[in-house]
């Protein structure tokens, strides 16, 4: 069997479980157990969290009730801030503007490619964002640069735990590039790969 | 609607989310932090009953909470996770900070 995929998304956080989805619902063809699945599943969330987080440096996002009311949380503010009523609505939309301009610059794409051959899943994961300086380091089990996030750290250790090969590419300022296979033995039965 | 966060006999109690990645990591820790600065806990216990996924955000924001309660003398505890959801904690050794039971 081979078939392929592609995925592009704006790297924010909301986006990680559409990639694990995605990509989850990509692997389903080759009748993969559950725990394979939540295998790869884990393993797409840890890179797609390093491109946003680590890639793009996005901020963190408040969830839930939050994030979907900043429109209106800028509109009351600058309802509340203006003196004169007459040019107040057109500050309000060049407001407007410039927030939506600096979100949209801010803002990077994470890439996905998926491919399957035979019993091989390949999931390639890749962002134009600031790069590894040292890719030894940052895979180092424990170590992270964003102890304030609470970042565990763990990230590239779960992504070799759960993947049958992981191979990281990246060089500063031109972005990273986290190539993972999964062998899914129940598609093929106990066949070794190849 | 059932509190997602709660305090229960002087202990807080985080009943974590469906899916619990760096999506949902912030606005947990927030809220946990907030509710323990409000009232006095001694033990803080996350409640793994909905959730069916979780990465290594989910481990940091344990970590977190557990460095917070380790300096005041309190103990962690991680209950009715599913098998997975155990083997991710084994693998990031939280079976030596925090306390799994059903």
């Amino acid at each position: 069997m081979k078939n392929e995929m592609k995925l592009e998304f704006s790297a924010c956080s909301v986006n990680e479980g559409l990639a694990r989805i995605a990509v989850a619902a990509f692997m389903a063809g080759m009748n993969p157990t559950l725990e394979e699945v939540e295998d790869v599943k884990t393993a797409v969330s840890e890179a797609v969290t390093n491109c946003i987080i680590h890639g793009y440096g996005m901020p963190e996002e408040e969830t839930d009730e939050m994030q979907y009311q900043m429109p209106d949380t800028v509109a009351d503010g600058g309802a509340a801030e203006r003196k004169d009523g007459a040019s107040g609505e057109t500050e309000k939309l060049q407001y407007h503007q410039k927030e939506k301009n600096e979100v949209e610059t801010q803002q990077g794409k994470v890439y996905i490619i998926c491919r399957i051959h035979h019993h091989i899943l390949d999931v390639e994961i890749r962002d134009y964002g600031v790069g590894i300086a040292d890719i030894a380091k940052a895979m180092e089990p424990l170590y992270t640069t964003k102890p304030e996030q609470e970042r565990s750290g763990m990230g590239f250790a779960f992504m070799e735990a759960f993947m049958d090969e992981l191979l990281v590419e990246s060089r500063p300022g031109e972005g990273t590039c986290v190539k993972m296979k999964k062998y899914v033995q129940s598609s093929f039965g106990k066949r070794e790969p190849v | 609607m059932e509190e997602k966060i709660s305090i229960r006999d002087n202990a807080l109690w985080i009943r974590m989310p469906k899916e619990m990645d760096h999506h949902m990591a912030a606005s947990i820790r927030v809220k946990a932090d907030e509710k323990m600065m409000q009232d006095s806990v001694r033990d803080v216990v996350f409640d793994f009953t909905d959730t069916e996924f979780m990465d290594s955000s989910g481990i940091g924001v344990i970590v977190g909470r557990y460095k917070k309660m380790d300096c005041l003398g309190g103990k962690v505890f991680a209950i009715h996770a599913s098998k997975r959801i155990k083997q991710i904690l084994y693998l990031a050794g939280l079976d030596r900070l925090v306390e799994i039971a059903d």
